[in-house]
């Protein structure tokens, strides 16, 4: 099996002048190819600082990270759109900072607008279009680089109840379908359920990995999407002992 | 945007025309008061001349600097006054504003530099710079190159302030993006920090144009032997108020101008 991204005994400490916290002790796990992996955790349990260590964002305090990959897409709860560019000129901006906002490129920023239905809006700026149209393009500009690996921080949670559904059901279904590799870091538990193939339980900060599950959904046929995955019994399943995990740890 | 005007009128309902007229009418209104308040201005200020009622010696009046334009513009000097003065202002805002801009990117990119540099910017930007006209006059010249490097010394320190505050103040996220695609120090100067920042410098344009002016017509009244500057103090000093009035409208009709430029400018580069 071949591994794209892999975290070994990684701890992340961060200091201010008063105090040293630690945000994350100890995690390590895999990523295949391909797969969906899902970090669900406590607000505040390092899940976003996860994600910026296999950027690179941010170096580990100890441990290693092990990336195999061209180049990462990294997607934000925000859309981070760049108001004074319009849509098209949003989506080909990875494509400048790597010098590679050719010809060929560009026509195939064209086509990923018009399959995920912004080619009218093309010209638009930012503040024209709806937050689950900002979000597309948000995800186009990510995908544009091609990205053999792709972290979602919260990537829907700033979006209303309805939105985040429907968008959470697009982005699932074009992650399976092109097979990239994903890791999505959030709070919401159906969401991590419906998208992923593994979901990953943090405990509270310093973050451990407290427990994984492979989802499984037999009862379904058919191609999987995110929306029927919520159909489903097995889904409840998931959902009671993964709120279970972070329940109990509320408790202690 | 015409063409979106036409497409709406065509689907326009009786109550949304009966809206439209009234902002209309209300345009109209403060339009038409705002130029009646200047003729009545002006036509009261002649009348209380002729009649007396005002010391013209103190006040002069509108037709004495209306004849006193005429003879200046006849005898080319007015244009030659406004040239001179106008060259300074536009030499001093471009220095003013380029080098105050050239150092805030400094200061953005030597974060250090910035922190070591923080008490002095903020004294001298506190510090009346009219203050220091006399002596950057003396250092630097008593001529042109003095009166321009007043002018942008007074406009400088609020340009670095203004800009290297915007510069520090676009969203961390929005760097941290370029930064997931590899980008470099130079990339995210010019690909975030500065177009973020656009809104912020096209504010300090204006306030800088006024600004240069100030420092052009202080400068003036300090060693200059022409510029409008140099009229008004000439004016004053001979006892022509006709002349020092001259001098000041003169002036407010080129702030105008150079205000609606601006504002132009700003609607021709702000789109979004």
């Amino acid at each position: 099996m071949e591994y794209i991204c892999e975290l070994r005994n990684v701890s992340k400490r961060f200091h201010t002048i008063n105090n040293e916290t630690k945000a994350i002790d100890d995690i390590s796990f895999k990523v295949r190819k391909g797969e969906i992996v899902s970090i669900v955790g406590p607000s505040g349990s390092g899940k976003s600082t996860v994600l910026s260590i296999i950027a690179g964002l941010e170096q580990p305090s100890e441990g290693e990270v092990i990336v195999n990959t061209r180049s990462i897409g990294f997607m934000f709860q925000k859309d981070q759109l760049y108001e004074w560019r319009n849509v098209y000129k949003n989506c080909l901006l990875g494509l400048e900072v790597k010098n590679m906002d050719n010809e060929e490129n560009k026509i195939k920023v064209k086509r990923m607008l018009e399959k995920y239905g912004l080619t009218n809006f093309k010209k638009h700026y930012p503040s024209q279009l709806s937050g689950g149209m900002r979000q597309r393009a948000a995800l186009v500009r990510t995908l544009a680089i091609e990205p053999d690996l792709l972290l979602l921080d919260e990537p829907f949670s700033a979006l209303d109840y309805q939105t985040r559904l429907s968008i959470g059901d697009e982005v699932g279904t074009i992650l399976r379908n092109e097979k990239i590799s994903t890791i999505l870091v959030t709070h919401d538990i159906p969401e991590a359920v419906s998208i992923s193939d593994r979901v990953i339980v943090f405990t509270e900060r310093p973050a451990k990995i407290k427990k994984e599950y492979e989802i499984v959904f037999d009862d379904l046929s058919g191609e999987r999407t995110p929306m029927k995955c919520r159909n489903t019994l097995t889904f409840g399943k998931y959902f009671r002992e993964i709120w279970r995990d972070l329940d109990v740890e509320k408790e202690e | 945007m015409l063409k979106r005007k036409n497409e709406q009128a065509a689907i326009i309902s009786k109550e949304h025309e009966e809206y439209l007229r009234s902002i209309n009418r209300e345009r109209h209104f403060i339009r038409i008061t705002q130029i009646l308040i200047f003729i009545f201005g002006i036509i009261f200020w002649e009348l209380a001349a002729r009649k007396d009622l005002i010391d013209t010696f103190l006040t002069s009046s509108p037709g004495a600097i209306l004849n006193l334009i005429v003879k200046f513009i006849n005898d080319g000097s007015l244009f030659r006054h406004l040239f001179i003065s106008t060259m300074e202002t536009i030499g001093g805002f471009f220095a003013g504003t380029l080098g105050g801009l050239l150092i805030a990117i400094l200061l953005w990119w030597f974060r250090r530099l910035a922190l070591i540099l923080e008490p002095y910017i903020v004294i001298l930007n506190s510090l009346p710079k009219t203050a220091l006209a006399p002596i950057i006059i003396l250092w630097v010249g008593m001529g042109y190159s003095g009166i321009i490097a007043t002018a942008a010394s007074i406009s400088i320190v609020v340009t670095i302030m203004t800009l290297y505050t915007g510069f520090n103040g676009v969203e961390k996220d929005k760097i941290i993006l370029l930064k997931t695609f590899g980008a470099n120090k130079f990339q995210i100067l010019r690909k975030v920090i500065i177009p973020a920042n656009i809104p912020n410098i096209l504010s300090v344009i204006k306030v800088n144009i006024g600004l240069s002016w100030i420092g052009v017509i202080v400068g003036e009244f300090l060693v200059s032997k022409a510029g409008i500057g140099y009229l008004i103090l000439y004016g004053s000093q001979t006892f022509k108020l006709d002349l020092v009035m001259m001098g000041v409208f003169v002036l407010g009709v080129i702030a105008a101008i150079m205000y609606f430029l601006s504002s132009w400018l700003e609607k021709k580069i702000i789109k979004y």
